[in-house]
């Protein structure tokens, strides 16, 4: 294979997502900006003069012409300035900083944990299909994508925190990850919580790629031709079953990216996820806008490296400008 | 189709379960138990002949409440499968009679909204209008739509190779004709399976809007805000808890066993490859 497609791809994909980035934020200002009610009102009372109007507006910025206040958006979004929330009157990037400490390691444990139980789970499941518990791993399953994880959190807390009392209910130590053991431990719950429901999705997903693995005629071929079947899978198998696989690894990383706020909600963590409910409640525009910028600047920037990995997996990849086959 | 060889049995049990949600919602609209501003049952009360399923911290009967509840979750589900249903069929058909790069353009902007988290979306548009019910229809419609729109565009250039378009144009058939006679009518079975599939979706999607405060809000309490209620008195009375879910994985199970069962019954030849 010739380098030079790969890296000609690479640069392409990355205009898309420099594209996706700037649209994404642009809509992210129109929307926010469209709203009925100006943002100032959050920093008023009921009855304000028309000088405190004045002033207020004067601080958020909503003063300024709608252009003026589209280029001060772009220009401090390019250097992570969110400006400072309305309601505590601390800046935004900091502050979301501090609650990615808990948002992060929660998503990437979860996803980690449910790689390994869940890609093991979800062969075993396609290659005994026809045996009873496959028949009972592949029922599982798609009772786990009916589940609200919500609720398996409740049921976790009702069993495991307050029942037996091993796990804390909620909460995270205020001191953070200084007390590693602490922090840990309240993550344990949350983790299960998400490790639980998202296994059930991605077994399904590896069941039904390896399936299609197994019943190909090149794997048959291949056996004919006198490989045992791990050489077989190894050398043809794995690599046809992981593109779709990786694809569903990309969208399900985002969606427990996101999901955690349920999740966050659910064991009152102090994640990003409760801080951007907290503010929607309260309409802090500045947390809003920088939490929904992080958050989609996550997802974008998962969907460019999930794009990148199929390409090395599959370099036969469609030229199209996403990346993927129709 | 080929004649009936056996009653499908996932579209039995799916229509069992999803019309027994649908029959507590219809009820709903005319009689519940207990009205739901009575208070009089007392504070989170067991099960009895007179609360079958408890009372609540306010003291309301809780049987009343779920079936509130469950109003509402059929009812985002027609909403959002509508707004998804026409968004998506109509931007699918654009995108599929489409050529080069207006065909590639929307496709690439499917597949980003396909990508991007409904949850997210729905935040974005909750933080937009404010927390309401249409807030949650709307949001889960849009993020519905890119999935039917993606599904349109591939069966509307299927069914664009074949030769009876070919014919159809040459005897002078209009193509918004060719849309109604040839193109809708061998599209519609495969898009109704979609479709019942993310109806259950969209109740599971509006019940954490409303777990996190961000749906319906009171008193038409969603399934969601009542388990969010209940959180906090979980020991006391797991049932108030326990029953919000039950009910909710009831309907998204069932639509999906409807959804499959309906493939089954719409296109034998698909059968059970998954």
């Amino acid at each position: 294979m010739k380098r030079s497609p790969m890296i000609k791809y690479i640069i392409r994909r990355l205009m898309v997502l420099l594209i996706s980035l700037y649209v994404a934020s642009t809509s992210l200002f129109v929307l926010l900006r469209l709203l009925p009610g100006d943002p100032a009102n959050a920093l008023l009372s009921v009855g304000a003069t028309p000088e405190q109007v004045a002033a207020a507006r004067h601080t958020v910025g909503s003063d300024l012409p709608l252009f003026e206040q589209y280029f001060h958006w772009l220009r401090n979004l390019s250097s992570f300035h969110f400006g400072t929330s309305l309601i505590g009157n601390v800046p935004v990037g900091p502050e979301i900083n501090s609650r990615l400490s808990v948002t992060v390691p929660l998503t990437l444990i979860s996803f980690f944990v449910t790689i390994t139980i869940a890609v093991p789970l979800g062969f075993i499941a396609a290659y005994k299909s026809k045996t009873w518990y496959g028949t009972i791993l592949n029922s599982i399953s798609q009772l786990g994508i009916a589940i609200p994880v919500f609720w398996v959190g409740v049921i976790l807390i009702l069993i495991f925190a307050l029942r037996f009392m091993i796990f804390p209910a909620g909460g995270f130590p205020p001191t953070g990850w200084s007390d590693p053991g602490q922090a840990v431990r309240a993550l344990v719950l949350p983790v299960c919580t998400i490790t639980l429901v998202m296994s059930a999705s991605l077994t399904r997903y590896v069941r039904s790629a390896t399936l299609d693995v197994l019943n190909s005629d090149y794997l048959r071929t291949s056996r004919s031709l006198g490989s045992s079947f791990m050489e077989a899978m190894w050398r043809h198998g794995i690599r046809n079953a992981a593109s779709p696989v990786v694809s569903i690894l990309g969208m399900e990383l985002a969606t427990t990216f996101i999901g955690a706020v349920v999740v966050e909600s659910v064991f009152a963590l102090p994640g990003l996820g409760s801080l951007l409910v907290q503010a929607i409640g309260q309409r802090d525009y500045p947390i809003i806008q920088g939490i929904l910028f992080v958050s989609t600047m996550a997802v974008l920037v998962i969907g460019f490296l999930v794009d990148l990995a199929q390409r090395f997996i599959d370099p036969r990849m469609s030229k199209s400008l996403a990346g993927r086959n129709a | 189709m080929t004649t009936k060889k056996r009653h499908s049995l996932p579209l039995i049990v799916g229509c069992t379960l999803v019309g027994f949600i649908a029959v507590m919602a219809l009820v709903s609209i005319f009689w519940t138990p207990y009205s739901i501003q009575d208070m009089t049952g007392g504070r989170l009360g067991p099960l009895s002949s007179h609360h079958w399923l408890g009372t609540d911290k306010l003291g309301r009967d809780l049987l009343s409440r779920v079936m509130i509840g469950a109003r509402i979750a059929i009812a985002v589900g027609f909403g959002s499968v509508l707004i998804g249903a026409i968004l998506g069929v109509v931007l699918g058909l654009i995108a599929g009679f489409a050529q080069r790069w207006v065909d590639e353009s929307f496709s690439a902007m499917f597949d980003i909204l396909i990508a991007f988290p409904t949850l997210l979306l729905a935040m974005l548009i909750v933080a937009a209008r404010g927390a309401s019910l249409a807030s949650a229809i709307i949001a889960i419609g849009i993020g519905m739509s890119a999935i039917v729109a993606r599904l349109t565009r591939l069966l509307v250039k299927r069914v664009l190779a074949k030769d009876f378009i070919t014919a159809s144009r040459a005897s002078g058939t209009s193509w918004a004709r060719i849309i109604f006679i040839h193109i809708l009518p061998n599209i519609w079975t495969t898009l109704i399976v979609t479709f019942a599939l993310q109806f259950g979706f969209a109740g599971l999607t509006e019940a954490s809007l409303s777990y996190l405060g961000l749906g319906a809000p009171p008193p038409n309490a969603s399934w969601g805000s009542l388990l969010q209620e209940a959180q906090a008195t979980v020991l006391t009375s797991p049932v108030a808890a326990i029953a919000p879910g039950v009910l909710l994985v009831c309907l998204v199970i069932g639509m999906n066993l409807v959804a499959d069962g309906l493939r089954d019954v719409a296109d034998p030849t698909l059968r059970r490859s998954r």
